[in-house]
């Protein structure tokens, strides 16, 4: 499925906070299928890319265009951070939230909720406190209420930083499933394994710009760039 | 010692006879203040989530400003509703002075920057936490706002018992503005400061013994509250 949203084209894009550029300059173009994986050292942009392209980073330079207006975009994007932000509210209230923001019914938001916790395996603890759950547990939390709202675009931050095998299994199972549905994954990590196993193309990130684009396999196979090779081989790359 | 026993045991009695003026009084106390912090608490909250969430040109200078309005002399409070609502003044008109409604404002400029300031810490915290989903999710400045209230509305209600606090113990204004007026206007902190005047110790410490009493079952009751978030029953 070819969602209505892409192609998504960057030119210049810079963020910046205080005077220090974060991310940028930047020059992409994305179309509407597959996953995209942002790669890249620490503190190379790849968060700041991600809320740069979601919207929720200020733009300080450049166009990031959409083929529909921003605002219209915006309502079809979710984001998953890394650390998940859980409400102060049961699990079910915390997937249900965007819902219920959006003015849906009580009791349709309560049964799409329902639907979105069972996918994600957390039809038994729908009344226990959000903040009360592990870490894998919050984290497809913040899943389902990313997907709850049905969104095109899915931006996720390392979404299993921190988590454990069993835990970024189930996740990267879920995300699979969510491509397949047709959603665009456009996700960041530092686990290459993770990269090679959910992306179809690469966007590797150094000193915050594109230092190298390619789809997943030519990339893994052989990057074309020293640092990206450095990089791929584990060594230091700054 | 022989005053704080016969405090003790005139309190006692004064409960258990269920005396008359002592209901009266208790009920005036808990009337005023309660309306009090229900008036400063529907104008602090919604300040206090204005000031987490917007960013406008005063506002640092007007937490600065409520911050320090927490230490707010209660006397120069009174002073200036006594100005205020006399004959003489803007609103002299309404009549208010030495009535209880007079109290209640009194009381309500005293507690509305103590709520407001308490309630800003929390919801500024739980703004931190809560600011990258709530942008990504696109969410209205209202919206924003009723969702912290909700999900700080423990860590509110602790603001509100601090000024619930304030207010039943606050003698001065009230004392101004009030009369201390009997079977109108008196009140428990009036009625101590009276009875100490006239030298009558043991019925200012029965009365105190009660004040007590009330804070604490208030606090009580707010402990009670808290102890069902852990349950998630509310």
């Amino acid at each position: 499925m070819v969602s209505a949203l892409f192609p998504l084209r960057v030119r210049g894009a810079v963020s910046s906070r205080r005077g220090t550029v974060l991310v940028g300059p930047v020059d992409l173009d994305l179309d509407g299928q597959g996953t995209t994986v942002v790669v890249g050292p620490n503190g190379s942009g790849k968060t700041s890319l991600l809320a740069m392209l979601h919207g929720t980073a200020r733009l300080s330079a450049g166009d990031i265009t959409w083929s529909v207006p921003v605002d219209q975009a915006r309502a079809q994007q979710a984001f998953v951070f890394q650390r998940p932000v859980m409400l102060r509210r049961s699990v079910l209230d915390n997937i249900a939230y965007p819902l219920q923001v959006a003015g849906v019914a009580k009791s349709e938001a309560r049964s799409r909720a329902e639907s979105w916790a069972a996918r994600v395996g957390l039809s038994d603890m729908l009344n226990r406190p959000a903040r009360a759950l592990s870490g894998g547990e919050q984290q497809k939390l913040a899943l389902a209420r990313a997907m709850i709202g049905d969104p095109t675009v899915l931006f996720l931050d390392e979404p299993c930083a921190a988590l454990d095998g069993r835990s970024t299994r189930e996740i990267e199972a879920i995300l699979q499933e969510v491509c397949a549905s047709g959603t665009r994954l456009i996700l960041s990590t530092h686990d290459l394994g993770q990269a090679r196993r959910l992306g179809d193309d690469v966007v590797f990130l150094l000193r915050g710009k594109v230092h190298e684009r390619g789809a997943a396999d030519t990339f893994f196979a052989g990057p074309v760039t020293v640092e990206a090779q450095a990089f791929l081989r584990g060594d230091i790359v700054e | 010692m022989g005053d704080l026993w016969s405090g003790l045991a005139q309190a006692f009695w004064l409960v258990v006879s269920l005396d008359s003026d002592l209901i009266e009084i208790t009920l005036r106390s808990l009337q005023v203040t309660l309306t009090a912090l229900v008036i400063a608490s529907v104008i602090a909250l919604p300040l206090a989530a204005v000031l987490a969430v917007r960013r406008f040109r005063w506002r640092r200078m007007v937490i600065a400003i409520l911050n320090a309005l927490m230490g707010l002399p209660p006397v120069v409070v009174g002073l200036i509703v006594y100005v205020l609502l006399s004959r003489s003044g803007p609103f002299g008109v309404f009549g208010l002075l030495f009535t209880p409604t007079a109290m209640i404002i009194a009381q309500v400029i005293i507690i509305v920057p103590l709520i407001a300031s308490i309630a800003h810490q929390s919801l500024r915290e739980l703004w931190t936490d809560y600011h990258d989903l709530l942008i990504s999710l696109n969410v209205s400045q209202s919206q924003k706002m009723r969702t912290l209230l909700w999900d700080a509305r423990r860590a509110l209600l602790t603001a509100s018992l601090a000024g619930f606090g304030r207010a039943i113990g606050e003698v001065g204004a009230i004392m101004i503005v009030g009369g201390n007026i009997d079977h109108a206007t008196r009140v428990l902190t009036t009625a101590i400061a009276l009875e100490t005047g006239k030298g009558d110790f043991a019925l200012a410490l029965g009365l105190g013994f009660v004040l007590i009493a009330l804070a604490i079952a208030v606090n009580l009751a707010m402990h009670a509250l808290s102890r069902t978030e852990v349950e998630g029953r509310w």
